[in-house]
């Protein structure tokens, strides 16, 4: 049995069938084939799967897709304009705020909602609003002064790096 | 995930109507990731965000009253809970991370009554009162042990009143892996008397008399010089002897009880 679905994912109207067990994220990368966001555990711990819905940020992998019935949903492919990235996926760039990448863009999804609630954390601010991504490679510094180097250019900081 | 219905209901008759075969579904963030592992099947999902009534904060100067669906992060954000309660909105605002905040609802949390859960510290602590579709249940009788409450099979919590407390904290030992809590207490001089509750520590949530005798004669910190806990029948797991959680509660408590005094 399948239910039907209609969402807009990246400002674009969607329709998907699905059977009421699909997860978010398998909606997300099989059915529409938008792979940016990563499955790193499918048990809620690792935020790897991190997407915007409705203007927060949620693990889509603990979340069904027909829960996102009428929904606005934001994925690491939404953020860039055209050629340009978003300031916080450069800053993540400038800043060596990645190795493999894996954790990268649900790190860089929470990091905009934390920014959208916080335009000026700090650092213990950061860190706290970051729990709920794991990062195996870089120990977490360069993620947490890529996002402060993106909050201070957001905010239009002549004296940002 | 084994097969299942989905029903997304709009008024509360619609959806209690259904529960006799089927689950409420509220932030998913317990009940997916068990339907995952197979430890629970159900065969029809009563998603519970159709429902108005089940959502928001009211508040007055006795009391604030949330409605199950109300989102951690809307409980931690909200000026009139930080206002009235400010220890239940710091509560809410450390279960978990950002991510569960957003979707986990205290609906959820109390009907899972998670024995490291921290809304039933809350519950116990303020002396709440849990309003489902077909009664009112003090929190004192709600809670009544391991992952299990007073609801009836298919009872729907509505709203949950807290009554505001002249002071109140809650200090909690956090898993550093979940950030539930090893062991949470949460302390409060409430109208009716000074009231402790811990939770993670045992089975379920549960009041701690002794101090609560203690600090009724003096809210201070050291009111509670010397008072401990035996730790019988304590939790033991991969994060913690019984024995460190009973040497985390008096810890925990006069902690506490030094944050409700600096509110
Ligand atoms: C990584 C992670 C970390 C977490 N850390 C913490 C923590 O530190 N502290 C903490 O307290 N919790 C923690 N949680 C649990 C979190 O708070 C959950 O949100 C909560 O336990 C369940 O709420 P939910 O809204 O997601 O409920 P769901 O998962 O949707 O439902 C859980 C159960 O409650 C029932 N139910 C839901 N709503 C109602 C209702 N209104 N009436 C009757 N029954 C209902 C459902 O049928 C189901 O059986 C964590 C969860 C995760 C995934
Ligand atoms: S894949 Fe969703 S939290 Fe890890
Ligand atoms: S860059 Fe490899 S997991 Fe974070």
């Amino acid at each position: 049995m399948t239910v039907d679905v209609s969402l807009q994912v990246n400002g674009k109207a969607v329709s998907a069938a699905v059977d009421p067990r699909t997860l978010l994220v398998e909606l997300l990368r099989q059915q529409l084939k938008l792979t940016g966001t990563h499955v790193g555990c499918d048990t809620s711990q690792c935020g790897a799967c991190v997407v915007h819905v409705d203007g927060r940020a949620v693990k889509s992998c603990t979340m069904l897709a027909v829960q996102a019935e009428g929904s606005s949903v934001v994925t690491i492919e939404g953020l860039a304009q055209g050629n340009t990235l978003h300031p916080m996926q450069e800053a993540f760039r400038a800043c060596h705020g990645l190795q493999c990448g894996f954790c990268t863009p649900g790190m860089i999804m929470s990091a905009v909602d934390l920014l959208q609630r916080n335009p000026n954390p700090t650092e213990a601010e950061i860190r706290h609003g970051l729990e709920g991504n794991i990062c195996r490679c870089t120990g977490y510094q360069n993620i947490v002064r890529a996002v402060s180097t993106a909050a201070a250019k957001m905010r239009g900081d002549s004296a940002a790096a | 995930m084994h097969p299942f219905e989905y029903l997304r209901p709009r008024d509360l008759a619609a959806a209690v109507g259904e529960s006799a075969t089927g689950n409420y579904l509220a932030g998913g963030m317990t009940l997916l990731p068990s339907m995952k592992l197979r430890l629970t099947s159900p065969e029809k999902l009563i998603d519970l965000s159709g429902l108005p009534d089940l959502v928001g904060i009211q508040a007055d100067s006795a009391a604030v009253v949330i409605g199950a669906m109300t989102r951690h992060a809307e409980v931690a954000a909200s000026a009139e809970v930080r206002r009235l309660i400010p220890a239940l909105a710091a509560l809410a605002g450390g279960i978990g991370d950002p991510l569960v905040r957003n979707r986990g609802t205290l609906g959820g949390s109390l009907a899972t009554n998670d024995p490291a859960a921290d809304y039933p510290g809350a519950l116990l602590g303020l002396g709440g009162t849990v309003v489902t579709d077909r009664r009112e249940i003090a929190g004192d009788e709600f809670i009544t042990g391991m992952f299990s409450t007073a609801l009836e099979p298919g009872e729907l919590i509505v709203r949950v009143k807290f009554p505001v407390a002249r002071r109140a904290a809650y200090v909690k030992f956090p898993s550093p892996a979940s950030r539930y809590a090893m062991v949470g207490v949460f302390v409060a001089e409430t109208a009716t008397g000074v009231r402790v509750a811990v939770t993670g520590a045992a089975a379920c949530a549960f009041r701690l008399t002794a101090f609560e005798a203690a600090l009724q004669k003096a809210f201070a910190v050291e009111s509670l010089e010397g008072l401990g806990v035996s730790g019988d029948g304590y939790n033991q797991d991969l994060h913690g002897s019984a024995e460190y959680r009973a040497s985390l509660v008096p810890v925990m408590a006069r902690r506490a009880v030094a944050a409700a005094l600096a509110r």
